[in-house]
């Protein structure tokens, strides 16, 4: 192949056996093992010392022989594996210890009032595995049992609903239930880059993004038992069961069109315990503030709540200073993961272009995708399925010839609502919200392979 | 049938119909209970902007302010004013914000940060939340008297009530008349997904659809700057190691750039303390919600294996020692930290 050439351009990498920590490497299955890693990692060391290519896992013409990885059979070829059940719950690949959720630091002075970012830049496809699921949470999170949880619904007065219910997990597991595909985002998802770059990878920018497949009953189910008041009921409070007793105000058009969920499952299993363990609400296209966890009561009113996260946080700052309230719906949004800011591209030639898109507004329509910083878009290939208010993943083919380019994706949904630029973002709304920053994320991939995090204007 | 059965039967179709108009849709029978009043009572504590939910009760600035020092000054400040724990909750509003019902500061792109009072439009949602939510270790401890007073100190931090004032349901929509940010919210904006507010409004930023030869924005305007390059650690240890790229050694620099003879030092404990919150609920030399260290020391500083019992202490949590409020479990912080902390505390937890 002609592309063997680019092998010999490009910065030394260190080889994939450098990124084990010495707990990681005293966890090889047997010293013998051990050996023969070493000892095949120091062969192609020296290989690309002579080639002058010391790429992770180049794969070059070897000069003779062949790729000891073929010739020498490895112990999993030539000795017995591990029975089943050696785990009753199976983990990640020991090699994958590096995709973790992690906080952003100086973020926040607490861990129980923080975040945690999901590593965007590792994940496949639409689905967030659920322990890489972000984390927010106000004031801590707990294991609560699920014998002891009750879901009360009440009205705001006695003459919004005929009867106030209380339900036992195991009653709600009872009814009949649906399982829906959702992106949740915090509104505060990329809130540190409304003014300038702030963090260097896709999973500080965007991590605070997820998307699942949860399992639960649809709300308006459990307040038609209650017969709620359908011409006064104008909102839902939803309330948490923590010690932030979290709360916040739903229309009651998403209840009423069977759109909110009271979840429990999530991804086939039940609800992690940092994502609300037993019981969450499901809000799609809303911001996941609003998908209280622990969830314990429902109110039906007739009037909005103005909760601490709906007057005093969740407020968008616009240039005259003042602040819009009730700002619920994550608009579109798009974003490359690969590749992302802090990779290294290994070298020239063929990459696949991959990344995510959503609306809170319904489904993607159409992802376009510039590598020269938005002067000239091609529009990416959809991978389906493409749900309503979930992730679409998008792809794009590309060959990069070595140069710097700008790598950026921009999504229109099909309410025709067309992701902006910064320039465009913030002529409207200025620089110094937090929240609902859906502007166009650049990726510099500079000449060494190295992407950077920057913006334009 | 038996004329009997069949009365039964009848009867009971009777009552069932008689039910169901008195009653919601039974359509998922046998699921669900009616809530009791006492129920309702212990979890509808919500207050709303109309004062709906708020329960009579009343407390003094004064009487605020001892719990303050109590209960809430170990993380926010004396003054509401600390940024150590969590954001500040005073500052930045002025007479005039009162008069106007809008803070001037927000219109100020040089003022740092953003405090509660500058922020909060509704007085039900600072005594709701504190309801619910506060003290941080101790949520819902509060009695109505107790938040009526606390409301009334944080208030008169920011000049809404006077210092000699109280705060009580009956004067509660006064106080509501003076928030300097009361003015300072709207609702004109498309992202409500209901039909209150602003129906039918659009989006008010929309991107370009063009696809060849567009306008551009003008420049890199924006990037990290060197010495941050590892601000959030190796980024080579947040990538995936197969696949079509790898993270970049943030950690590696060439080593013209790297400091002489700069050996990374121990973390001073003064750090861990902030870091890992410590400091919410204690101080080194008074009390606040946790017993002050200074004290903790004094009292275990004959004990042989006081280092061991910090240790044991700090990873189980603890209760009844200093108190009734519980000290969370900390065994979530890292080994060294923890040693870290005994060692400083056998030694006598010195400033």
């Amino acid at each position: 192949m002609d592309d063997h050439q680019h092998f010999k351009t490009g910065r030394l990498l260190r080889a994939p056996e450098g990124f084990l920590n010495p707990a990681e490497l005293r966890q090889q299955p047997t010293p013998e093992a051990r050996r023969r890693f070493l000892r095949g990692a120091f062969a192609a060391a020296s290989a690309a010392l002579v080639t002058g290519a010391a790429r992770a896992q180049a794969n070059p013409v070897p000069a003779e022989g062949g790729d000891p990885n073929i010739l020498n059979l490895p112990p999993h070829s030539l000795s017995l594996g591990q029975p089943v059940a050696l785990e009753g719950y199976g983990k990640p690949s020991r090699f994958e210890a590096n995709l973790q959720r992690r906080p952003s630091p100086g973020l926040t002075q607490t861990r129980q009032a923080s975040v945690s970012f999901a590593p965007l830049q590792g994940l496949f496809g639409i689905v967030t595995p659920s322990g890489l699921h972000f984390e927010r949470h106000h004031q801590g999170w707990w294991d609560i049992d699920p014998s002891t949880h009750r879901l009360m619904i009440n009205g705001s007065d006695e003459q919004m609903l005929k009867r106030p219910m209380v339900f036992t997990m195991d009653e709600l597991m009872r009814l009949p239930s649906v399982s829906r595909f959702h992106f949740i985002e915090c509104g505060a998802n990329t809130g540190m880059e409304w003014g300038n770059v702030a963090v260097p990878t896709v999973q500080y920018t965007h991590g605070m993004l997820s998307c699942s497949e949860f399992t639960g009953v649809r709300l308006i189910d459990v307040l038609e038992m209650c017969g709620f008041d359908a011409k006064r009921a104008r909102f839902v409070l939803a309330e948490g069961a923590d010690g932030s007793s979290m709360t916040r105000t739903i229309p009651i058009e998403l209840v009423t069109s069977g759109q909110v969920l009271l979840a429990y499952g999530q991804n086939g299993e039940m609800l992690r315990p940092e994502n609300g363990y037993p019981l969450r609400l499901v809000v799609p296209g809303v911001q996941g503030v609003s998908w209280v966890k622990y969830l314990r009561r429902i109110e039906v009113g007739d009037q909005p709540y103005a909760t601490k996260d709906e007057n005093v946080h969740y407020i968008d700052l616009l240039p005259d200073g003042q602040h819009r309230e009730y700002t619920s719906i994550q608009e579109v949004k798009s974003v490359v993961t690969t590749p992302s800011g802090g990779q290294v591209l290994l070298d020239k030639g063929y990459y696949n272009i991959s990344g995510l898109a959503w609306s809170g507004r319904g489904k993607i329509a159409k992802v376009d995708v510039s590598v020269d910083g938005g002067r000239m878009w091609r529009p990416a290939r959809l991978q389906g399925p493409v749900m309503d208010r979930c992730l679409t993943r998008f792809n794009l083919d590309w060959s990069w010839d070595g140069k710097p380019a700008l790598v950026m994706s921009r999504a229109t949904d099909d309410s025709g609502h067309v992701q902006p630029n910064y320039a465009q973002l913030r002529a409207v709304r200025g620089k110094r919200s937090i929240y609902h920053n859906n502007a166009i994320q650049t990726w510099l991939v500079q000449e060494s392979g190295e992407v950077k995090n920057v913006q334009l204007s | 049938m038996s004329n009997c059965l069949k009365r039964i039967a009848a009867l009971s179709l009777l009552l069932a119909a008689g039910l169901s108009a008195a009653q919601p849709t039974n359509k998922f029978d046998g699921i669900g209970r009616t809530a009791t009043k006492a129920e309702l009572k212990a979890w509808d504590i919500d207050v709303r902007p109309d004062f709906k939910g708020l329960p009579p009760g009343r407390g003094t600035v004064a009487q605020g302010q001892d719990l303050w020092e109590a209960k809430c000054a170990g993380c926010h400040g004396v003054f509401g004013e600390s940024n150590e724990v969590f954001s500040p909750l005073i500052g930045g509003t002025t007479k005039d914000d009162i008069r106007t019902g809008h803070v001037a500061a927000l219109t100020n792109n040089s003022f740092p940060g953003r405090t509660t009072l500058m922020k909060v439009s509704q007085v039900s949602s600072l005594w709701d939340y504190i309801n619910r939510a506060m003290p941080w270790t101790a949520p819902k401890s509060l009695k109505p008297d107790e938040v009526y007073a606390v409301t009334a100190y944080l208030l008169s931090l920011a000049d809404v009530l006077p210092a000699d004032g109280e705060l009580s349901d009956k004067n509660i929509a006064e106080a509501q008349q003076r928030l300097p940010n009361r003015n300072g919210k709207t609702t004109s904006h498309a992202m409500w997904p209901g039909s209150e507010f602003a129906k039918g409004a659009k989006p008010d930023v929309q991107g370009s659809s063009c696809m060849k030869n567009c306008a551009p924005e003008a420049k890199i305007a924006s990037y990290l700057p060197e010495f941050a390059r590892n601000a959030h650690g190796n980024l080579a240890q947040q990538q995936r190691t197969v696949g079509p790229q790898r993270g970049v050694d943030t950690a590696a620099q060439p080593a013209a750039a790297r400091p002489a003879a700069a050996p990374a030092a121990a973390k001073p404990v003064s750090a861990l303390l902030q870091q890992h919150a410590c400091l919410a609920c204690h101080q080194i030399a008074s009390k606040v919600v946790g017993p002050a260290f200074k004290d903790v020391a004094a009292k275990y500083k004959d004990r042989a294996d006081a280092r061991d019992y910090y240790l044991a202490k700090l990873k189980s949590g603890s209760v009844g020692v200093w108190g009734s409020v519980p000290m969370p479990s900390q065994q979530t912080l890292p080994e060294a930290d923890l040693a870290a902390i005994a060692d400083w505390l056998v030694q006598g937890a010195k400033p």
